[in-house]
Formats: C-alpha cells, sequence, structure tokens
C-alpha cells in the first residue's frame, strides 16, 4: 500500500453516510498560480487592495450572465436530498462538502449583497460578509469540487454545485486567487498546444515510435498521422494519450480502428488536446478560446470530420458546447454530428461488421465499466438519451467475453466520480483524491468480490490517470485500469495481422 | 366598519401588491438572464415536448427528489399536494363560476381532511430538520420559521373547520369586497381568534415569498439543468452576451 500522511477511509460492503465532522478538509488548499501564469488568461497576478469589491461587482457580472447561477442561489430550500450524494462528503465527513454545504459558501455572500433578506436579516437567513476568512473556505472548497453534477441529478430543482463553484472560481481568479494546476495548464495549451506541454516535434516522434511498436506486434503498417492536410477525420484526444499508461494503449486502438475502418485520419500539433480546462475554472472566455484552437486545425487541414477521444470533460465541452464556443461547423460534412465520439464511430463499425474481432484475447480479464461524470451526466453519444451509458457497454460487450456491471446506485447517471476530476488532479490534493475516491471504490470492491473482476474500464484520461495514482492507496494495483479502446485495441485482428497482437509482453509485464 | 377589518383590508392589499410585483420581478429576472450554455443533466429529453414530459413529472411527481431520499420524498410530496388541494378548497372563497363551485363543492368533504395530511407531512419535514445531522448543519432560523409559519397556518386554518367555525359566509363577503374594491358591502371580519391569526400569518406569508426561498417555486421552471432539451450538437446556442466575443 502507498505511503500516506493521513487516514485512508475503510471501505465498507454497504456504503455508510457518516455523521458529519466540521472542518476536516479545511486544511486542503491546492498551491496558487504565480503572477506568470494568471496574466496570460487575462486575471490579475495577485490579490489587489481593493479584492472585496471586486469580488463582489464579479459576483454581481456572472449573476447577470448565467441564469445557472441567479436561479440556483436562489432555490434552495435546504432540503437535504443532496447531503448524502457527494463522494467527497462520503469520504471525507466534511459538511463543506455537501453539496449544500458547498454552496452556501457562495450563497451566504450572495444574500448578503445582493437580497433583502440578507442584507436586512443576515443572521435569520444565514447571510455573511465576505471576509478573508471566507475567501479562505471559497479556495479550500470550490477545489474540493469534482464538478461532477452527481448532485443536480437528486436536487428537486436540478441545482448544480458544478455550476456554483466554476462561479466561484471565475470569481477567485479575477481577484488573483487562481489555482496553479488548472491555470499552468491553460497557459500551456495556449503556449505549446496541449496540457503536457508536448511540442511537435515530440508528438511526432511518439507517433512514429507506435507505429513501429503496432507493426513489430502485428505486422501490419497501421498509422499514426500527424498534421496531414485534407485528412478526412480529425482526431482530438488528450494529451495523456500520447504517452501515459494506460491511455496509450487507447490511442493504439483508435489507430486501428480507423486502419481497418479504411478512413482517412490525422492528429493535429495545434489542437493535441482534447481537454479543455476553462471549464474547470468557469471561464467562458478561456474556454472559448481553448475551444477555437480546433476549429483553426480542422480549417487549416481541411478536414470533412472531427472526432474526440477517451476524456470525459473533454466530451462534455465537445459535445455540449463546441458548437457554441467555436461553431458554426458549416464547412464539415453534414452527415455527420460535430463532433462524435470516438465510440461512437467504433460502435458504428463493430455494428457493420467492419472489424474482425477475437474476443477471446481479452479473457485473461474480468471487467467491469466506470462510468465517467461528466459523459454520464453532461453529454450524450448515439442518438437516444443514454447512449452514453449504452455504447461504451456495447463495444466493451463486442470485444470481451466477461463484463459485470458494478451496483446499480453506482452506475450510469448515478455514477461516482474517480474523485480527481474538476481540475484536481493534482499530487497536493492527495488527500482529497484519495478519500473522494472512497465510494468508487467500494462499489468496485464489491465487484471484485462477488464476480471476480480483474480490470475496470474508463473512457476519461482523468479517471484512467486518478485511479492508477489512488488504486494502491486501497490495496488494489494500479494496472487494473484499462482504456475502453485498449480492449478494442487486443481484440481486433488486423487484415494481414502475421501475428497474435502483444501477448509475450503483457506475460512479461506479469512477470 | 371595524378597525380590524380596515386593519385586514389595508394587509392583504399589500401583501398581494408585494407578492404580485416581488414575484414578476422576480420572474423577469429569471426569464432575461441568459443562460449561454447547454447544461441539461443528462440523460435528457431531446426533444422539447420531452422536457415538457420532465418538468411535468419533476413538478407533479418530485421526481429527482423521489430518486433521492424516499422519506423527504413522502413528506415533501405529501405537504405539498395537501397544501394544493386545501388551495382549490379555498376557492369557494374567491369566486361563484358555477361549475368551479360544483367541483370544489363535490371534493370539499373529503379535501377538508388533507389539512391533517399537510400538517403531518410539515411535522415531517421539521423533524427531519431536527434530527438528521446533516440536514441540522444546514438549516438556518428562517428554515424553521418557514416551516412553523406553515405549520401555524395549517393548524389555524383546521381549527376553524374542525373545531370553532368561522362564518365563512361573512369571510367570504369581505374577500369579494376586498376583490372588486366594493367596501359598501364589505362586512366586519369574525372575532374568533383562529380565522385571524390564520388570515393574518397568510398575509405574512405572502410578503415574504418573493424574498425567501419560497422562490424555488418559479425558479424550478427556470433551472436550465431541467428545462433544457439535450441538441447542442444540432443547434448552436450563443447568449447575447458571448456573440460579442465573437466580433
Amino acid at each position: 500500500m502507498a505511503k500516506a500522511d493521513f487516514e485512508i477511509p475503510e471501505l465498507k460492503e454497504y456504503p455508510e453516510v457518516p455523521k458529519v465532522v466540521p472542518g476536516t478538509m479545511a486544511h486542503s488548499q491546492p498551491f496558487i498560480a504565480k503572477p506568470e501564469f494568471q496574466e496570460p488568461l487575462g486575471f490579475p497576478g495577485e490579490l489587489p487592495e481593493d479584492w472585496h469589491d471586486k469580488a463582489i461587482s464579479a459576483m454581481g457580472d456572472l449573476l447577470g450572465k448565467y441564469r445557472s447561477l441567479q436561479v440556483y442561489l436562489d432555490s434552495c430550500v435546504k432540503c437535504g436530498a443532496c447531503t448524502d450524494k457527494c463522494h467527497y462528503y462520503l469520504g471525507t465527513k466534511d459538511p463543506k462538502n455537501m453539496p449544500v454545504g458547498r454552496q452556501d459558501l457562495l450563497r451566504k455572500v450572495y444574500r448578503r449583497y445582493f437580497t433583502f433578506a440578507g442584507k436586512y436579516f443576515p443572521k435569520l437567513v444565514g447571510a455573511e460578509d465576505l471576509t478573508k476568512e471566507v475567501l479562505d473556505d471559497w479556495y479550500s472548497y470550490f477545489h474540493q469540487c469534482s464538478q461532477c453534477r452527481r448532485c443536480s441529478v437528486f436536487c428537486p430543482y436540478g441545482i448544480d454545485t458544478a455550476e456554483i463553484s466554476m462561479a466561484a472560481r471565475e470569481i477567485m481568479d479575477r481577484i488573483g486567487v487562481g489555482q496553479k494546476y488548472c491555470n499552468e495548464i491553460i497557459g500551456k495549451v495556449y503556449k505549446i498546444g496541449n496540457n503536457l506541454g508536448l511540442p511537435e516535434a515530440a508528438l511526432a516522434d511518439t507517433l512514429e515510435g507506435l507505429e513501429e511498436d503496432v507493426e513489430e506486434d502485428t505486422g501490419v503498417a497501421v498509422k499514426y498521422p500527424l498534421d496531414v492536410k485534407g485528412a478526412d477525420i480529425l482526431l482530438v484526444t488528450p494529451s495523456a494519450d500520447f504517452f501515459a499508461e494506460p491511455h496509450v494503449d487507447g490511442l493504439i486502438g483508435y489507430g486501428k480502428v480507423f486502419h481497418e475502418a479504411g478512413v482517412s485520419w490525422t492528429l493535429s500539433s495545434k489542437a493535441s488536446e482534447a481537454a479543455n480546462f476553462g471549464m474547470f475554472i468557469g471561464s467562458y472566455e478561456n474556454m472559448r478560446r481553448v475551444s477555437m484552437r480546433i476549429r483553426e486545425a480542422a480549417l487549416e487541414l481541411g478536414v470533412k470530420r472531427i472526432i474526440f477521444g477517451e476524456c470525459g470533460h473533454a466530451w462534455r465541452v465537445a459535445y455540449s458546447f463546441l458548437n457554441t464556443l467555436a461553431g458554426p461547423f458549416d464547412f464539415l460534412d453534414p452527415k455527420y454530428p460535430v463532433p462524435q465520439h470516438i465510440l461512437e464511430f467504433t460502435w458504428n463499425e463493430i455494428q457493420k461488421g467492419t472489424l474482425n474481432i477475437d474476443k477471446s484475447a481479452n479473457d485473461d480479464m474480468v471487467l467491469t465499466f466506470h462510468d465517467s461524470c461528466n459523459v454520464a451526466r453532461a453529454s450524450r453519444m448515439g442518438p437516444e438519451p443514454g447512449g452514453q451509458f449504452k455504447i461504451p457497454r456495447n463495444v466493451i460487450k463486442a470485444v470481451c467475453n466477461n463484463f459485470y456491471d458494478m451496483a446499480p446506485e453506482t452506475i450510469h447517471e448515478k455514477t461516482f466520480c474517480c474523485g480527481g476530476g474538476g481540475g484536481l488532479l493534482t499530487d497536493d490534493l492527495m488527500e482529497l483524491r484519495v478519500k473522494g475516491a472512497k465510494p468508487r471504490m467500494e462499489a468496485l470492491k464489491n465487484v471484485i468480490e462477488e464476480h471476480g473482476v480483474t480490470n475496470m474500464a474508463a473512457i476519461c484520461a482523468i479517471c484512467k490517470s486518478q485511479f492508477t495514482k489512488v488504486l494502491p492507496y486501497y490495496g488494489l494495483d494500479m494496472d487494473m485500469i484499462v482504456s475502453v479502446h485498449q480492449l478494442v485495441s487486443n481484440a481486433i485482428i488486423l487484415t494481414g495481422q502475421t501475428s497474435e497482437d502483444d501477448d509475450d509482453e503483457s506475460a512479461d509485464d506479469a512477470a | 366598519m371595524s378597525f380590524l377589518t380596515i386593519a385586514f383590508a389595508a394587509l392583504f392589499y399589500a401583501a398581494t401588491l408585494l407578492l404580485v410585483v416581488g414575484l414578476v420581478r422576480r420572474i423577469m429576472l429569471y426569464w432575461k438572464t441568459p443562460a449561454p450554455l447547454k447544461i441539461p443533466t443528462t440523460p435528457a429529453p431531446v426533444t422539447q415536448s420531452g422536457v415538457v414530459m420532465r418538468m411535468f413529472r419533476e413538478v407533479v411527481f418530485f421526481e429527482s427528489l423521489f430518486k433521492s431520499t424516499k422519506w423527504t420524498w413522502l413528506f415533501g410530496w405529501v405537504f405539498h399536494m395537501a397544501l394544493f388541494a386545501v388551495l382549490f378548497r379555498h376557492l369557494r372563497y374567491f369566486t361563484d363560476i358555477q361549475w368551479l363551485m360544483a367541483i370544489v363543492a363535490f371534493v370539499s368533504p373529503l379535501f377538508k381532511y388533507l389539512a391533517f395530511a399537510m400538517i403531518i407531512g410539515l411535522l415531517g419535514l421539521l423533524g427531519r430538520r431536527l434530527f438528521v445531522d446533516r440536514v441540522r448543519y444546514i438549516s438556518a432560523p428562517s428554515d424553521y420559521l418557514m416551516l412553523l409559519l406553515l405549520l401555524l397556518i395549517g393548524i389555524s386554518g383546521a381549527m376553524t373547520t374542525f373545531v370553532a367555525h368561522t362564518d365563512v359566509v361573512v369571510v367570504k363577503q369581505f374577500f369579494r369586497s376586498l376583490m372588486y374594491f366594493n367596501f359598501g358591502d364589505m362586512p366586519n371580519l369574525p372575532t374568533d381568534p383562529f380565522i385571524l391569526v390564520h388570515l393574518f400569518l397568510v398575509a405574512l406569508l405572502m410578503i415574504i415569498f418573493p424574498v425567501s426561498k419560497l422562490l424555488h417555486a418559479p425558479g424550478v421552471f427556470f433551472s436550465p439543468t431541467r428545462n433544457q432539451v439535450d441538441n447542442p450538437r444540432e443547434q448552436r446556442h450563443v447568449a447575447d452576451w458571448a456573440r460579442k466575443l465573437e466580433q
């Protein structure tokens, strides 16, 4: 088990709702963004003298721009329906991690400055002045929300804490209190093109290496093209897919599927990142600027379609916002939705029978599937509502023989977050990440014990990275996380393939 | 007219004005505030009629609350439905429309007992606020006061029916005179304490409605996670303030 200087929650067979223990996570704060990382995003470098007035005026500005914020700050009746729904509350017992508790950090200030009751009867309605202590609380607890929207499923008014936490983070950014992890990454996207800061030469090198590996394994020359003008499909995928495990196995899978489908495709060095951290910090302007790269890349390369790789919040931004932020995409082929998810493409090819699949290639695994929150509760795949649950499972079942779902109250729209989403996938928040993963770990452990599950498939770069890191804390093997397209990759028999896929290699790994 | 009658007449005019003006202003605010991005909680309907159905299930059956916590749903739903049934019965004080009165007369003998369901629902909600530590943690004084206010309205109202009958014909005449500004025919209000407490608290509820959490009533209809169609790939959805960024 990994070392930790905090208590690792004990997994129970039946999840328990803890009694509230105020302040357990008050100390948890991510590093603050330095001025040089604030300014490229259009934010001040540090807290100014008049931060109080600036914050209140930023709140007023956002209230006028977002109906969600205005309605959600007014409508809560404190019914308690959300109090036991957040994975961070379940894992930390801190009541400010209950969705309503978190919202109230902002709501009490809203009431004080923007409502009649809060101006004249603050004590009665729980309104409070914005003080430095309140701001510190904001910084702690709005960086303990992964914006997973599980609370919004259960709220009778659909109040979505993600909207509140995005607004709070934007207010903080506007007064120079930015979070290092998110803002540095957005800066890298502007400067180099992707979250990891991989320059074009490194990308080209990596892709060449992949081509060599696949050819060595299969004897087939599968291409992983970069910046190819006139290709039909632009693939935009999280940069983690270029080098991290198990992400890269997914990228290998996408290439094999495209190869077998006989379509021309390309990656772009300009849009070499699907993730859009502009969403995490609630900044429409930054989210738009990051999105525009994809439009520009599509225009420059002259592609007909845009397809996104496996990434949860990237798919939310792509599916729900890309057309709005960077559209209209009337220069693309109108036969296809803009954008498409790689799983929509693969499922379509499987149904057409284009892919030659040997399911037994995955017989060494018994699988379960982790619904990623932004895919499950903020997007769709295919034409029908709920396609985002069915299509990934259909693909998994088409390439594997052994599949079992986790408990129904922990999957589909009720899925538990991995604990690392929303811009929290940073080492300075490790305690939060481990504790927040507890509900997912419990459900996973149950399905391991009941069905002998050996691996969990995921379709989000953050989920994959987060699980790889936190599983060992719970005594589980970090390698049990796999990409869905890694499973596809294992099972595809390429046309003209000379050998079984990398069986030998995985035997080596096991030893 | 007695001083008491004049005072109550003035109170109800003021309360009605504050309720209507306050609510209209708030609803206009919600209406005018843009929703710049599509954010329905999915899986969401892909058609407008699907959204209407989703909203109907939400407003009439409290679908999301049902998914969440069964007994909060039970108490909350029973309270709201009983409240509406009882309010429906109150129509007899405000109108003479024949067919409507026929329905009211038909359901009245049953609906009057729903006052007890309303009170039980409210007691359940109060109990949960007192005894569940998570809900106690998030409750402000106003949350308790609101429940107490509604409880007292329910109890005082039930008293006028089941304990000390108020002269409802006089009450009806009072409100009809108020509605038509017909002060010549305005009778003196009955002076039994239950009806006076009941009426006073109802006026108070009307006054605080637009500045309180009771705004959840109009708010639910404006909630983007519930009222948006899931069609962002098919349709662009650009708010005016966001369109300016494109120039």
